[in-house]
């Protein structure tokens, strides 16, 4: 039952329509039979997704059913299944299966969500095209030689495909935002701190941040419902109480003001781009909300910082895959260092190699001064820029991306095209404020997605932001051709 | 030429904790290896670090006892360097904010000056692993239990001048960080070790020479032996026109000898930086008095009431209050025979001879103070004479029982009857013409001398038992009267 909604299919469980059992048999033969085109998935976990069917089934047979209950997910292959193999799309993990669930996996495991399976992505979550992965690219249901963004590429494909209706997502610099827009989805990256990082594979530990990904604000919604919860176990999880996110979907937007910042649309911004993602602004002002022309002055500056900074955390963060406890090691090394500096060069890709570099070289002794605590500097400006921001407006909206999906393989030699993907989306890690991406309709029959950010913990009034134009505009319904 | 020795100390404590630094593992010695782990003690990919706000009350409580500025922001940093029982490529520990800031001790040397050490700073990190070279043929072992063990780590100011400076110092932190309970020094577990930044230069000279860095220093005799071997070879080395290199050397016990490890040009960039997984430390003022409202009369404070109170020598106070154990111990059987001079005697005598040459400590003495106390009591009231006494007290160490049953079964009884040992007066006087002749032919001045002689003879007729006071006067009475 391909092109539903985690709405639909909680609703067709309750009803008896189907049983979770049924439901995840088709998804994953689904998978079996389409996935071949898109590449979407790393692992299925085909035995699993239906015992915890079967649990869902019981629960819903003895009315004890919550709103995820039964309602098959994906995870992005960098949250940690217990049993289920967990690569990061890394040869070093190649054959890593945790003995433990990360806090979202559980929380699901808890609502009784089937998790059928793990989604590919750039090697630890380091990429924005999905190119960089151990078990290959992944392709845009959209267009198949496109990219479907990165680095949570998998469950945008997979979720745009209608192979499963909901997948995590993770986005330290966008990549839970960008595949979105460059999918038709919804995708939102939380508040820094709303979502436990406990068990998820780190990349950048003060910009990580875990998402759901959707095809709309209501799915998001209730997959935050699940997600956002305060964890004893992540010290930098905010403790506060987890909203309903599905009740304000439908509070009205009149009297909002919308914060138009003059550095999203300067030169690099596709025209047609900036057309579509301004006639989507527009159907606000039909819902009474205000534009209000703003500015982020620091905003160029985020790219550099992002740069110093993500690496600098990922040096030290992928220190542990070293052969010695778990994962790949070298074959016959001769002594300790030939084990290390095999194992890492033979495990690693060559982007996360280069993040690698990139960090230790800014955390050396002489250096760091320079770029590591210039770049935190850098960091502060910006965070006061949005903070200033949302004293005069409530969200703040403009494009994800500068253009639509490239095509594969059109920027892999030049990695700072690449790196200028994200410059709508970094600041906004480098912030700590939570941000989503919703379809805003097609360029040349590409998806372009509307970027709308807010204040600190206010992921209700941006869900409740983008349902809005979702029951004004039906972008988000349209079907790739590949389908 | 004269040298002059310049000394600072670092001095790791492992403190009391039920738990780990950073996880709930609990902390002990000698379990089966790899038992006492969480994930995050095994850097299993995505698991996360928790302060264990334990370790945060005794450092504070350390930084109290030594008068030091408290660190109201601190800030956990990682070292990042690769050693197999290293597991997650980093070291947590902290750099630029420590929880404790400039503090300084008092040491008393055994001429009974007195002189003051600066504290530079201290700070918490957590343990690594172990590698476990035996019984893998040719392969290494990693037991982990002890990694994220929770350290103190004290950093001296160089201002020490002498091994035994060093090792006094070393002792008075032992008795501090006793004193307080937040460690159970015990150094044969490696609870406490030290390494030494030991150089030497001409006397009278300002700059400081070149200091070479002794490792792995786990007792206190070792440290003056590492300190005064290190020192010996430094001179050596520059009176024959050598230099001293900066560099890490390893003191080798069985061998006596140091040896290096790593010159400063192998030493690791540890590329510290603030660690994004762990928030600052944030405490006020508040927090930090009623941790100093809970500190125990300290080491310095018992010794100078053991001066007053007691009137024990600088020199016995010193040693009496360098352990809470020991001043304990030595403040019960004080208590139990009222004689503190008596008591002070014993505990650094004969207890103290037992306890070094069986390598016990205190805490575990076969004979208890109230044992001891009642003994002492015993010597007191006549009972027994001090050698009987050591015979009771060697009974009681090696076999426990109980003080008057032993004297009485072996007869140590003292015999004070005073018929009894006229008696034996008599005998030995009419059985030694020859002596009592020359005593009473001698000058006045030297009888005394000669009087140990008659002593003797009547000691051994009574096999001991007599009590040496009363057979001293009645001798003397009675041979004075023949002169």
């Amino acid at each position: 039952m391909p092109y539903t909604t985690i709405a639909q299919l909680s609703q067709g469980l309750k009803n008896g329509t189907f049983s979770s059992r049924e439901l995840t048999q088709d998804v994953i033969a689904d998978i079996k039979a389409r996935d071949h085109l898109y590449n979407s998935f790393i692992t299925l976990s085909e035995e699993q997704a239906l015992a915890q069917a079967d649990v869902a089934d019981q629960r819903i047979a003895a009315g004890e059913a919550a709103p995820m209950t039964g309602v098959p997910i994906a995870h992005k292959d960098l949250f940690c299944t217990q049993g289920v193999r967990t690569t990061a799309a890394s040869k070093i993990l190649e054959n890593f299966v945790p003995p433990y669930n990360s806090t979202v996996s559980q929380l699901f495991v808890d609502a009784g969500a089937v998790s059928v399976g793990k989604t590919n992505l750039d090697e630890f979550a380091m990429g924005s095209s999905n190119e960089h992965s151990f078990f290959g690219t992944v392709k845009n249901p959209w267009k198949l030689d496109a990219v479907p963004g990165g680095s949570s590429g998998g469950s945008a494909a997979a979720v745009a495909a209608g192979l499963i209706t909901g997948a995590t997502g993770t986005d330290t610099g966008g990549s839970i935002r960008q595949p979105a827009a460059f999918c038709n989805l919804t995708g939102i990256k939380p508040t820094y701190g709303r979502v436990s990082r406990f068990g998820i594979i780190a990349y950048a530990s003060s910009l990580d941040q875990a998402g759901p990904m959707t095809r709309t604000a209501e799915d998001a919604a209730m997959m935050m419902n699940v997600m956002a919860q305060f964890d004893p176990q992540d010290s930098t999880s905010m403790q506060m109480a987890t909203p309903d996110y599905t009740t304000s979907l439908n509070d009205s937007l009149a009297g909002l003001k919308i914060g138009l910042p003059k550095e999203f649309f300067e030169a690099g911004l596709n025209p047609q781009v900036a057309a579509a993602t301004m006639n989507a602004i527009k159907q606000y002002e039909a819902m009474g909300a205000e534009l209000v022309d703003i500015s982020l002055p620091n905003l160029q500056l985020c790219i550099p910082a992002y740069y110093v900074i993500a690496p600098s955390e990922a040096s030290s963060n992928l220190s542990r895959y070293d052969g010695a406890r778990y994962g790949y090691r070298c074959q016959d090394p001769v002594d300790l260092m030939d084990m290390y500096c095999r194992t890492r060069a033979e495990g690693f890709g060559e982007e996360v190699k280069n993040r690698i570099m990139v960090g230790t070289y800014a955390l050396s002794e002489g250096f760091y001064d320079a770029y590591y605590l210039k770049a935190q500097r850098i960091r502060r400006l910006i965070k006061n820029d949005f903070v200033k921001a949302f004293q005069q407006v409530d969200v703040i909206m403009g494009p994800v991306t500068p253009s639509p999906a490239f095509d594969i393989g059109s920027k892999t030699s030049d990695p700072v095209a690449m790196y200028l993907e994200d410059i709508y989306t970094l600041a906004i890690n480098l912030a700590g404020i939570p941000a989503l991406s919703t379809p805003a309709g097609f360029v040349d029959g590409l998806p372009v997605g509307l970027h709308i950010m807010g204040d600190y913990f206010s992921e209700a009034k941006l869900l409740n932001v983008a349902h809005q134009l979702q029951q004004a505009t039906d972008w988000h319904m349209q079907t790739p051709n590949s389908i | 030429m004269s040298w002059e020795i310049v000394i600072g100390l670092e001095i790791h404590v492992q403190l009391a904790t039920q738990s780990k630094l950073f996880s709930g593992a609990k902390v002990g010695f000698g379990a089966e290896p790899n038992t006492q782990t969480t994930l995050v003690d095994l850097g299993m990919p995505g698991a996360l670090p928790v302060f264990n706000e334990e370790a945060l009350r005794l450092a504070v409580m350390f930084g109290t006892a030594i008068d030091a500025e408290i660190g109201k922001r601190s800030v956990f940093a990682r070292k990042n360097y690769f050693y197999p029982d290293l597991p997650k490529g980093y070291q947590t520990s902290q750099m630029d904010d420590p929880i404790v800031g400039e503090g300084h001790i008092d040491i008393q040397m055994e001429d009974g000056t007195s002189k003051r050490i600066g504290v530079t700073r201290a700070h918490l990190e957590e343990d690594a692993g172990k590698s476990l070279h035996e019984d893998f043929d040719g392969m290494t072992g990693i037991d982990l239990n002890r990694s994220s063990t929770p350290l103190l780590e004290i950093v001296s100011e160089p201002d020490m001048r002498s091994a035994k400076e060093a090792v006094a110092y070393m002792r008075k932190m032992h008795a501090i960080v006793t004193t307080l309970g937040i460690s159970d020094g015990n150094m044969a577990e490696g609870s406490m070790r030290c390494d030494a930044n030991v150089s030497v230069r001409p006397k009278g000279q300002e700059t400081l020479g070149t200091r070479a860095e002794l490792k792995n220093i786990n007792s206190f005799r070792f440290i003056e032996r590492a300190i005064n071997l290190e020192v010996q070879r430094q001179i050596d080395l520059i009176e024959d026109g050598g230099k001293v290199l900066q560099e890490t050397r390893l003191y080798d016990a069985e061998n006596n000898e140091t040896r290096s490890m790593r010159s400063k040009e192998e030493a690791n960039d540890y590329r510290y930086f603030p660690c994004p997984d762990l928030l600052p430390v944030i405490i006020d003022d508040d927090y930090i008095d009623s941790i100093r409202r809970t500190l125990p009369e300290l080491p310095d404070q018992r010794r100078q009431r053991f001066i007053n109170d007691y009137h024990l020598s600088e020199y016995d106070a010193g040693v009496l209050s360098s352990s809470r154990t020991m001043a304990d111990y030595f403040e019960a059987v004080q208590a139990a025979c009222e004689d503190a001079k008596l008591s002070a005697n014993w505990v650094t005598g004969e207890l103290a001879k037992y306890l070094n040459t069986n390598g016990v400590e205190i805490e575990v003495s076969p004979v208890s103070a109230a044992q001891l106390g009642l003994l002492l009591t015993r010597i007191k009231d006549d009972t027994i004479s001090g050698k009987g006494a050591k015979t009771v007290f060697d009974e009681l160490w090696n076999d426990q029982g109980e003080v008057d049953a032993i004297i009485d079964n072996k007869g140590l009884k003292q015999v004070s009857d005073m018929g009894a040992i006229e008696g034996m007066v008599d005998a030995v006087i009419a059985n030694s013409p020859q002596q009592v002749k020359q005593y009473t032919e001698a000058e006045e001045a030297k009888r005394g001398k000669m009087l140990g002689y008659f002593m003797g003879q009547v000691m051994k007729a009574s096999k001991g038992a007599a009590n040496p006071g009363q057979v001293n006067g009645i001798l003397k009475k009675k041979l004075d009267a023949m002169c």
